[in-house]
């Protein structure tokens, strides 16, 4: 079996600040990872390839420091890393972004191809659907597991509200996968090494399929009119005092609101 | 692409085993605020199979004109049927703005209708309003809740949106209200349809949505363990109360992922808010700050969460919890 991971940088958003005088975002000193969501997606296909083999190739679209995560998936134990990079990809949103995946994907020959549900720092869980429609392929998102039958069936397990469904697909498809889905292993010590000395594919615009009008600024539907610090609201009070009297104050305070007679 | 010809305000309306799903009425109450500033119409798409009976409903709650597309393929939801049934709308009646819930439903549709149609979509919007030119300001939530990004889609249509649970306000229904009821055919190509449903599972169907509970009482690290959120049970029962929590309990185990309140968890808007023993984390704060009344307990004076809260309680939010729902049971 044949399968394509597509993995992203980011910044850990959980170690993101804002400034309190400024209103805006400290990003100095925030670490880049690879995207949870991804990761786990990665871990899926590398538990495919450990029971029943399979290759497996990762790639990401980004600036060239989306390398490392290249190198990390290699110590990982992925076989084959592409990087998307070209000017003509800048300022895309997730449409665009899809179609520029979508266009490299279309040079690749796979059975399952694996996205996160969505990334950390935009949470819009839209590329991997859009990249399914674009190469005409079947979805499921949210996925939780997944078994393969070793021909060319896939049982799989997507996450609902409240619970779950059971979905039966034939491959090529392109699933989304949840972080909660598994534990992602480690790399391991020499992989790490050996992770410097293998080849990362790089690509640009003239190794991919795709109209040139889709990529980018000019191919993304929207735009941001402006971004701005969530405001907070005034703090309110404040005690300081033993459990019998705070809990006091806050029987008060249900009494008040009329929460509580 | 006229953008003159494109006119409407199209909420999808979904459903799960034929009950409307209350984000779809809360999308219709904004929907029918917009289109009364625009003077536009408000059209609700009712999918599903043996689902016309509700659609007078809808009316109530705000839409001019329903769109009912009763199929069999429709029954329960699977993307490609789905898909088909609003892009065929889409393409036929040129809506100038679409929007969704942001259910695992709603953004599995959403971005391959998108995709399909050629036209943006934004996620997870938080906020809906009308620019300078009558186009849809969509307002969402980005960095992990960190920062607020207003997104427009100037040159396509329809102006498409997913927008959270939780976050707008349904209108009360109002049976006076007058539309039309229209039987939508659609012409399904069934040889996309290549994901079989085998079952639908449903697991802890005895609580309530932390997003429909009136009060919430919320857990983070300093509730510690399982002996903890047993504590916080006892006390969410002498107030008719739901549990909820942060993710890193959710995380560690201790309670569902449909319990987490946050910005990759629910938002949740209560009477009534509990915040023990959570840092407050912007995540966190990002799904509960619009609550009415928010009492938080931490030991950490400087806790963030101090910040959102009306009502702060510096100490031990166990032996507080524990004080609490004694007192509370006594008066029960």
């Amino acid at each position: 079996m044949k399968i394509v991971v597509c993995i992203k940088q980011v910044p850990d958003t959980t170690e993101i600040k804002i400034d309190p005088i400024t209103g805006t975002l400290i990003r100095d000193g925030v670490p880049s990872i690879m995207n949870p969501d991804d990761k786990s997606g990665l871990e899926m296909a590398l538990q495919l390839k450990d029971e029943k083999g399979a290759h497996v190739t990762v790639i990401t679209m980004g600036p060239p420091q989306a390398d490392l995560i290249l190198r990390e998936a290699y110590a990982m134990g992925v076989d084959r890393a592409i990087h998307l990079t070209d000017r003509k990809f800048a300022g895309a949103d997730t449409l665009a972004t899809s179609h520029a995946l979508a266009g490299a994907l279309r040079k690749i020959d796979f059975d399952l191809l694996i996205t996160g549900r969505q990334a950390i720092d935009g949470d819009t869980a839209q590329v991997g659907p859009q990249i399914a429609e674009h190469l005409d392929l079947p979805q499921v998102s949210y996925l939780e597991d997944l078994k393969f039958d070793g021909d060319k069936t896939f049982t799989m397990k997507r996450h609902i509200e409240d619970g779950y469904q059971m979905l039966e697909v034939e491959a090529p498809c392109v699933v989304t996968v949840l972080s909660s889905a598994n534990t992602p292993r480690y790399m391991n010590v020499g992989g790490i090494v050996d992770a410097y000395q293998k080849e990362v594919e790089v690509w640009g615009f003239n190794e991919i399929e795709v109209d040139e009008k889709d990529l980018g600024l000019k191919g993304s539907p929207t735009s941001v009119h402006k971004a701005f610090a969530r405001g907070l609201k005034p703090a309110g009070e404040l005690y300081e005092v033993g459990t019998d009297e705070a809990v006091g104050i806050i029987i008060k305070k249900l009494k008040e609101k009329f929460i509580l007679n | 692409m006229k953008l003159e010809e494109y006119k409407g305000i199209y909420v999808f309306i979904e459903q799960r085993e034929g009950i409307i799903q209350n984000v779809a009425l809360e999308l219709l109450g904004q929907a029918r605020k917009l289109a009364d500033e625009l003077n536009d119409k408000v059209y609700a798409m009712l999918l599903g199979h043996q689902i016309t009976d509700q659609a007078q409903s809808l009316i109530a709650r705000g839409a001019d004109e329903v769109i009912v597309v009763d199929a069999p393929e429709l029954k329960e939801y699977t993307t490609e049927p789905y898909t088909q049934a609003i892009c065929q709308i889409i393409n036929e009646r040129k809506p100038e703005s679409l929007f969704i819930g942001a259910t695992t439903l709603g953004r599995d549709l959403g971005p391959r209708v998108s995709a399909r149609v050629g036209t943006g979509l934004t996620a997870d919007c938080t906020k809906i309003e009308i620019g300078e030119n009558g186009e849809m300001l969509m307002t969402r939530p980005a960095f992990g809740g960190n920062l607020m990004a207003t997104i427009v889609c100037k040159n396509h249509r329809p102006q498409m949106g997913t927008v959270r649970p939780g976050v707008l306000f349904a209108m009360d229904a109002d049976e006076s209200r007058t539309g039309a009821i229209v039987n939508y055919e659609v012409k399904f190509n069934a040889a996309k349809f290549r994901v079989k449903l085998l079952e639908t599972v449903k697991e802890d169907n005895n609580l309530i949505d932390i997003t429909e509970a009136r009060i919430l009482v919320s857990g983070g690290r300093g509730i510690g363990n399982k002996e903890g959120f047993e504590a916080m049970d006892a006390l969410a029962n002498t107030l008719n109360a739901e549990v909820s929590a942060s993710r890193a309990m959710v995380d560690a185990g201790y309670i569902g992922h449909d319990r987490q309140v946050g910005q990759t968890g629910k938002t949740v808007r209560p009477d009534l808010y509990f915040a023990f023993g959570i840092s407050g984390a912007i995540q966190h704060v990002a799904g509960m700050e619009d609550s009415d009344l928010i009492i938080a307990v931490n030991k950490d004076k400087h806790a963030p969460i101090f910040q959102v809260a009306d009502l702060g309680i510096v100490g031990d939010a166990k032996q507080i919890i524990k004080k609490l729902t004694e007192r509370l049971e006594k008066q029960n």
